[in-house]
């Protein structure tokens, strides 16, 4: 393979404004953090094999770096070993770099090619050259590095960057991917899973899902209709939009609602699917002012278009559907654990009889917190 | 001057009559505003030098015994020294004056918005029918927060800490644009005022005041401040839902107005609180405003004087630089900015303004839309499109570059009968719109173009609503500065690219 093709690989370089694709789509969360391994997800996510044509598949996990719970774990492929030097010497620059290794894989799996998949725990230097001119946060600085590099580094992708959770993803059945980074050897309290079927841009390892960014994750099955508007919105706040992925646009916003604006991820849900005018009228006054002000400040974070995503980030877990349902995702509990998926027989292929299986409704999140973090100042998540 | 300004120039049209179906009833000769018609003993006679094909006689001739066509007697061609140039030259050096019409340019200058197309779904997303999905239209005009600001009760339940700035609610993305009473009759303006109220949109009153009987239609009113101040007091600046500051006008950026002393009658006088019979002349700038610091000056005592509940909006013509203006009105405080493109609509201005300033607004639109985004204050104001948009995909084109709303003024006055015949400045309109002589106005009933100018936006707005529908989304806001969703056809990489839109295929 040329060095060209491979370059294709990691980053959108196909001339399209942005890449789509119909997905199928599982998550698993345990609310009192009991982890498991990821032959479960790994096993509901292959029931979904017919969802995606082998052009992209992925995992993320929570809780499976426990060791280094308070260090940032940056997950790099690269298409070649320059590519490394040249990143490398940014980080080094700019971070304290605890540990880094390869990233495990298998060398029996169906996965043949891949890039080179390195990771780095690390936290920024508190003496960083840019702290002359800015004072930003560490985990401003951490986006803003992700930014830079997959804009700016020919041959280098971050497709991980949170603490304490990773993604692991590549071009393949998502049950391959799993084989491929020996997923039954990592743990995790909450998982979720993607299997991709693109269908204007060829496998490229970088578009794989999750899409993540710090804590961070989004599994999303859909096309934003309304991509154009999300995306000049978000730029708008900096967000550099390189990956030109419907998916990537879904992580930034709520980045910014969450993270930047302080919204409770309750709302946050509520502008990304925003209830219509003729519900919002019918509600008491104080919500439907307070309605009513989230659609005129965010308008344009609204997700048109069909979509089911599942977004995992350090207090829990959300599934949710478009404002008129276009996607299919069921949810199931059993105890502690929740699950969503696209298909119910995923779902019951891990867990036979729940104890309560539904379709949440359009627009209507499902939300799972971890109970230790519910405690906190009204169940807000603790960034 | 006592005869006509077309005297030694051959009529531009022919008012012709059969005979053989006239039966002589007369009605040619009462609706003709122009003089036309006249009864010769026993057959209508036609003066073809007044007819300016405006089509009222033979919209209203029972026999459709008139036609009206144009001179077929020739100017000899010529590529470069064309009809109109050889025609203003005589009428100047017989009158040593501007030349001066009504309407919009009638130049064929490229048209942007004919050369971008649509999106719409196929397979990976689905379309949505507006006739079974809700199909949100709704639109806030006015300054909004770049983020919320909550406060959290003690079950953690947030509450609204933000206190929105006053916003214009419309239930569709269109305003009517400013047509001062004056420029156009009382009548006209009740019938925008009626639709506006239906469509829960708002009318604008142009610089000629608020006339008393317009006053309960307050809520569906923006009440304009221009140069010169006409009808403008406190309680004018409170009676509407907003106040508009005119800088410009699309059809004559730079020049201001002049309403002749004849058209001020007694309710005119009163409305704009000027003598009877004196002449009415806005001028070109404020005299108030000589630079962007003067302009924050009157927005902050315009809301002074409303006590912050009212959105103030500033118009302006779009120009060269419109981009930098209108970051600069941004900064200086203005809620929306209105920006009228060159080929919109007048009174009364002289050619060579209205032919040859100003730019597209197509391309101002993207422009300061671009660049409010990249200054990132594209939330502190709202912006309206103007100047011609002639159909809703005109409309939702304007949108998708980045407006909140437009503006409709020329196709409002084309419900109401207008032909275009852009003869609005010498006020001998047969629809009774841009007249004030009482027995034209009489003919222009409120009610019935009310419902008219009703029935259009409804139109508009469920064509809207198709194309969202199509596009597969559900809601004006994932349209708005969308510009994914347009592609270029027949354009240049340089127009291509002040639009911030692909070419088609790509």
């Amino acid at each position: 393979m040329t060095e060209g093709l491979k370059v294709l690989k990691l980053k959108n370089k196909f001339s399209v404004e942005r890449d789509i694709s119909g997905c199928g789509l599982c998550g698993i969360i345990n609310a009192k953090k009991v982890k498991t391994n990821g032959e479960s997800i790994k096993k509901a996510i292959s029931v979904e094999h017919d969802r995606g044509n082998g052009l992209g598949g992925g995992f993320a996990v929570y809780g499976n770096y426990q060791n280094y719970a308070e260090l940032y774990a940056f997950h790099i492929m690269y298409d070649n070993l320059s590519a490394k030097d040249n990143v490398e010497e940014y980080l080094k620059n700019n971070f304290i770099i605890e540990k880094e290794e390869s990233i495990p894989t298998s060398k029996t799996s169906k996965i043949k090619e891949h890039p080179y998949l390195h990771r780095y725990f690390m936290k920024p230097k508190p003496d960083r050259q840019d702290k002359l001119f800015h004072d930003m946060g560490d985990d401003d600085f951490v986006v803003q590095s992700v930014m830079s590099i997959n804009e700016k580094y020919d041959g280098a992708y971050v497709f991980s960057s949170g603490k304490n959770m990773g993604a692991f993803k590549g071009v393949g059945y998502p049950e391959d991917i799993a084989d491929f980074y020996e997923l039954d050897e990592v743990e995790g309290y909450m998982w979720t899973a993607h299997n991709r079927f693109p269908t204007n841009t060829p496998g490229w390892w970088g578009g794989a899902h999750p899409f993540t960014l710090l804590d961070w994750s989004i599994v999303h099955n859909g096309e934003i209709s309304s991509y154009g508007i999300n995306k000049r919105y978000l730029e708008m706040y900096k967000y550099n939009l390189s990956l030109k992925t419907d998916t990537e646009v879904i992580t930034y916003i709520f980045d910014l609602l969450v993270r930047k604006h302080g919204l409770p991820i309750e709302l946050a849900t509520l502008v990304l699917a925003a209830p219509f005018y003729q519900n919002i009228d019918k509600m008491d006054n104080e919500k439907k002012e307070l309605l009513t002000t989230l659609r005129q400040i965010y308008g344009s974070a609204l997700l048109n278009g069909p979509f089911a995503i599942v977004f995992g980030y350090s207090g829990g877990m959300v599934a949710m559907n478009d404002r008129i349902k276009l996607r299919p995702l069921v949810a199931a509990t059993m105890g502690d654990f929740t699950y969503v998926a696209s298909e119910e027989a995923a779902i019951r292929a891990i867990c036979p009889s729940p104890d309560a299986v539904w379709s949440p409704k359009a627009g209507e999140p499902v939300i799972v917190k971890f109970e230790e973090l519910v405690a906190q100042k009204g169940g807000l998540i603790g960034l | 001057m006592t005869k006509s300004s077309f005297s030694s120039i051959q009529s531009e049209y022919l008012a012709l009559i059969d005979h053989t179906k006239c039966v002589r009833c007369k009605r040619c000769i009462q609706n003709c505003g122009w003089g036309t018609y006249s009864f010769g003993g026993d057959k209508i006679l036609s003066d073809h030098a007044k007819c300016v094909a405006c089509g009222r006689c033979y919209t209203y001739c029972p026999e459709s015994a008139i036609s009206i066509v144009k001179n077929p007697t020739v100017i000899r061609e010529n590529g470069n020294w064309k009809e109109n140039h050889i025609k203003s030259i005589w009428r100047q050096s017989e009158t040593g004056g501007i030349v001066i019409s009504g309407m919009g340019t009638t130049f064929k200058y490229k048209k942007y918005f004919d050369h971008i197309l649509l999106d719409a779904c196929q397979v990976t997303n689905p379309s949505i029918d507006p006739l079974r999905e809700p199909m949100e239209l709704k639109t806030y005009l006015g300054k909004k927060p770049s983020k919320i600001e909550l406060d959290f009760n003690e079950e953690g339940e947030p509450i609204l800490k933000t206190k929105m700035p006053p916003q214009i609610e419309l239930q569709t993305p269109f305003v009517f644009g400013a047509m001062s009473y004056g420029s156009i009759s009382l009548n006209a303006q009740k019938a925008m005022a009626l639709a506006a109220r239906a469509l829960g949109i708002v009318m604008n009153t142009g610089e000629g005041g608020l006339h008393d009987d317009l006053v309960p239609f307050g809520k569906n009113i923006v009440v304009q401040v221009a140069s010169g101040r006409f009808g403008v007091h406190r309680d004018y600046l409170n009676s509407g839902i907003a106040v508009e500051i005119k800088i410009g006008q699309g059809a004559k950026p730079g020049i201001g107005g002049h309403l002749p002393g004849e058209k001020i009658g007694l309710d005119i006088s009163r409305t704009r609180m000027i003598p009877l019979g004196t002449d009415a002349i806005s001028p070109a700038p404020h005299h108030d405003i000589y630079s962007i610091e003067d302009l924050r000056q009157l927005i902050f005592a315009i809301k002074e004087a409303t006590n912050y509940e009212k959105p103030v909006s500033v118009k302006v013509a779009a120009v060269h630089n419109i981009a930098a203006i209108v970051s600069g009105i941004v900064r200086a405080g203005a809620d929306i900015v209105y920006i009228d493109g060159y080929t919109g609509g007048t009174g009364a201005a002289p050619n060579i303004i209205k032919d040859h300033v100003g730019i597209p607004i197509e391309l101002a639109l993207a422009q300061v839309d671009e660049r409010l985004r990249e200054e990132g204050i594209r939330n502190e104001a709202s912006l309206i499109a103007a100047g011609s948009v002639r159909s809703s995909a005109d409309a939702v084109k304007a949108i998708a570059l980045g407006a909140d709303a437009v503006a409709i003024g020329t196709a409002a006055l084309i419900v109401m009968g207008c032909h275009v015949c852009g003869k609005c400045n010498t006020g001998n309109c047969s629809w009774g719109i841009t007249t004030q002589r009482p027995e034209l106005v009489r003919r222009l009933d409120p009610e019935v173009y009310g419902e008219r100018l009703y029935n259009l936006i409804s139109a508009w707005s469920h064509e809207i609503q198709e194309v969202l529908g199509a596009m597969g989304v559900n809601s004006i806001e994932s349209l708005r500065g969308s510009r994914e969703r347009l592609r270029g056809i027949e354009l240049t990489d340089a127009e291509l690219k002040v639009l911030g839109i692909k070419h088609a295929g790509l």
